[in-house]
């Protein structure tokens, strides 16, 4: 047995990590799974850089960031695996949803429009509107900044964007400390069940196959311990399988409710796993069949063109200079080499290229794989335009030249 | 030099104070993780903050440093990277430093030092703590199976107690496991008390 310990933050997309050390896939692949739980993203970033553990469930745009050396001593971090795709949310408090479309379900199924109310909301509001984000490097804070940007909202000047770990979003509500909130379920889901707030936005709404967290190593350590990584990736890809199963997503809500972990009642776990949401206090679930991915579509296989579009992302907001090097070092941080080793010939459908354009699938999409057959579903921006990893400059130009904050 | 304690817990923030003030700082003011602490911080432009590494606002604190006009960069976790000892020192002892206003890292090192020292001292006093606490409870568990046994089998104080001490060496148990489990058996039966 290898000892590998993980950092992990309590939220429904660290499934794949509890259920590879509960339903014991960690184990037959000879890995003796440690999961240490933080409050902070803070806390998880200096374990893993410090090498308190040697793994780490993150923000995809938190490694990078790392790796970058943005506001804190840079560490060269490797992701070689997603542990999930989709899986946030914005809610906002029941005053300030009152002012767009009275049906939720509306509201989610067309982001354009709920985006144009929110802009138009903001101004009705008594005052700037204070947004909880889980960390200025969060996936959800890059998606509600683009969001924004869509409406011509400038988020740095238009709404007060506070940073506070998920787990006291619920509690800010309460103390009307936040106006809403965009974080990892469930979250959301326990400030609905509360009344403190109703889901107005989903992750997936805004980018249809969104990059959320991903597994972090040091890349000197990745580097020096091949065997035990590609031992780790195939019990969390076997793990993620069974995530995905529907039979085993109430064991699996009662899994994660546990105090070692999440700590909140299965009830509330459940309803993103699978794929039934309640948006406002009272009403019935809504559809939502990919709020939340752990397997299907390859969603472990970390593409680079999305560490590109978090790239851009960061230039767009002025978080990092533009610059070759930047470039190249943001790209290698999304190991698709390494996945690629770990899961080879363990008959999971593999992509034949690490870089896609992002946004241009509409419907889904069977694509060439070495073995078996892969589809993609769709991966839409919620306004339509695509990402093309080879040409970051002519993307970002695009929004200069659309926004009215230049 | 201004430094800043942000602690939930009274009891470590005093230890840490207390440290500091003997050491020669006198500038130290307490801070509690709540609200709108972030600003309470600004105001005071702190040269070193100290911080439980464990806090949920952590975070919150990273984003006023990282976007604060008014504090100048850069910010250095555990001072140095580069000293690896002390870093595994300060996250085993769960401090985490934050400098504020780029002071030299031989003025900060002595602070970190200290804090270090002063939590693991926090440390074991709530270690110590917990055992005292343990300990009353044990006593109390004893002394009331005891009672039961003196009552049901006509015993003197210390052949009760030899008979708890026996049977639980025989078990490779701890006497109070045993005690805990005739309390239990007792109070199913319903006899002697």
């Amino acid at each position: 047995m290898t000892p590998v310990s993980v950092a992990f933050l309590p939220l429904t997309d660290s499934a794949v990590l509890v259920a590879a050390r509960e339903k014991g896939f960690a184990e037959r692949q000879g890995v003796e799974l440690n999961l240490i739980r933080a409050t902070s993203w803070a806390t998880v970033r200096d374990r893993l850089v410090f090498g308190q553990v040697q793994a780490a469930h993150i923000l995809a745009p938190l490694a990078l960031a790392v790796t970058l050396g943005l506001s804190q001593h840079p560490a060269p971090i490797a992701a070689p695996f997603r542990l999930n795709v989709n899986g946030n949310a914005l809610a906002m408090s029941p005053t300030f949803a009152a002012a767009l479309d009275p049906d939720p379900a509306a509201r989610i199924a067309d982001p354009v429009a709920t985006a144009h109310d929110f802009a138009t909301a903001i101004g009705l509001y008594h005052r700037k509107p204070v947004i909880g984000i889980v960390h200025r490097f969060s996936s959800h804070a890059l998606m509600l900044r683009y969001w924004l940007g869509f409406a011509g909202v400038d988020p740095d000047r238009d709404v007060m964007l506070r940073v506070l770990p998920p787990s006291l979003m619920v509690e800010a509500m309460r103390a009307r400390e936040l106006d809403g909130f965009i974080a990892g379920e469930p979250w959301s889901s326990i400030a609905v069940a509360e009344g403190e707030a109703e889901i107005i936005a989903l992750g997936e709404r805004i980018w249809q196959r969104g990059v959320e967290k991903v597994l972090a190593f040091r890349s000197e350590w990745l580097d020096a311990n091949p065997d035990t990584v590609d031992r780790l990736l195939r019990a969390l890809s076997e793990a993620a399988g069974w995530c995905d199963e529907p039979v085993n997503r109430e064991e699996l809500a009662v899994l994660l409710s546990r105090e070692s972990y999440l700590d909140r009642p299965a009830e509330l776990i459940l309803p993103a796993l699978v794929g039934r949401m309640v948006l406002r206090q009272g009403d019935g679930p809504a559809e939502t069949p990919d709020v939340m991915m752990f397997h299907r579509e390859a969603t472990g296989f970390p593409w680079r063109s999305q560490a590109l579009w978090i790239y851009s992302q960061l230039i767009r907001w002025g978080m990092v200079e533009p610059s070759p090097d930047h470039e190249r070092q943001a790209a290698d941080v999304f190991r698709s080499d390494i996945y690629r080793r770990a899961l080879g010939s363990s008959g999971v459908p593999m992509p034949g290229a690490s870089l896609k354009v992002e946004g241009s699938l509409t419907r889904p999409l069977a694509i060439g794989v070495a073995r078996g057959s892969l589809t993609l579903g769709p991966d839409r921006f919620f306004d339509g335009t695509v990402f093309d990893p080879n040409d970051v400059a002519s993307y970002l130009a695009r929004f200069r030249a659309s926004s009215p904050v230049g | 030099m201004r430094i800043v304690l942000i602690d939930d817990s009274g009891l470590r923030a005093t230890v840490l104070e207390e440290g500091l003030l003997e050491a020669g700082y006198d500038d130290i003011h307490v801070v509690l993780p709540r609200g709108g602490f972030v600003a309470k911080v600004e105001r005071m432009a702190p040269d070193v903050v100290l911080m439980d590494l464990g806090n949920p606002s952590r975070d919150t604190l990273e984003e006023m440093l990282a976007v604060s006009r008014a504090l100048a960069k850069p910010i250095a976790m555990f001072v140095d990277s580069s000293d690896d000892t002390m870093i595994g020192a300060a996250i085993d002892a769960g401090v985490s430093a934050y400098v504020v206003n780029g002071l030299r890292k031989d003025r900060v090192q002595p602070i970190l030092n200290l804090a270090i020292r002063r939590f693991n001292a926090f440390a074991r006093m709530q270690a110590e703590l917990n055992e005292a606490k343990t300990a009353l409870a044990d006593r109390r568990t004893i002394d009331k199976a005891k009672a039961i046994l003196m009552a049901a089998r006509n015993l003197s104080e210390p052949d009760a107690y030899g008979l708890l001490r026996t049977t639980a060496m025989n078990q490779g148990r701890r006497i109070v496991e045993v005690a805990d489990a005739l309390i239990t058996a007792s109070s199913l039966i319903g006899a002697g008390l």
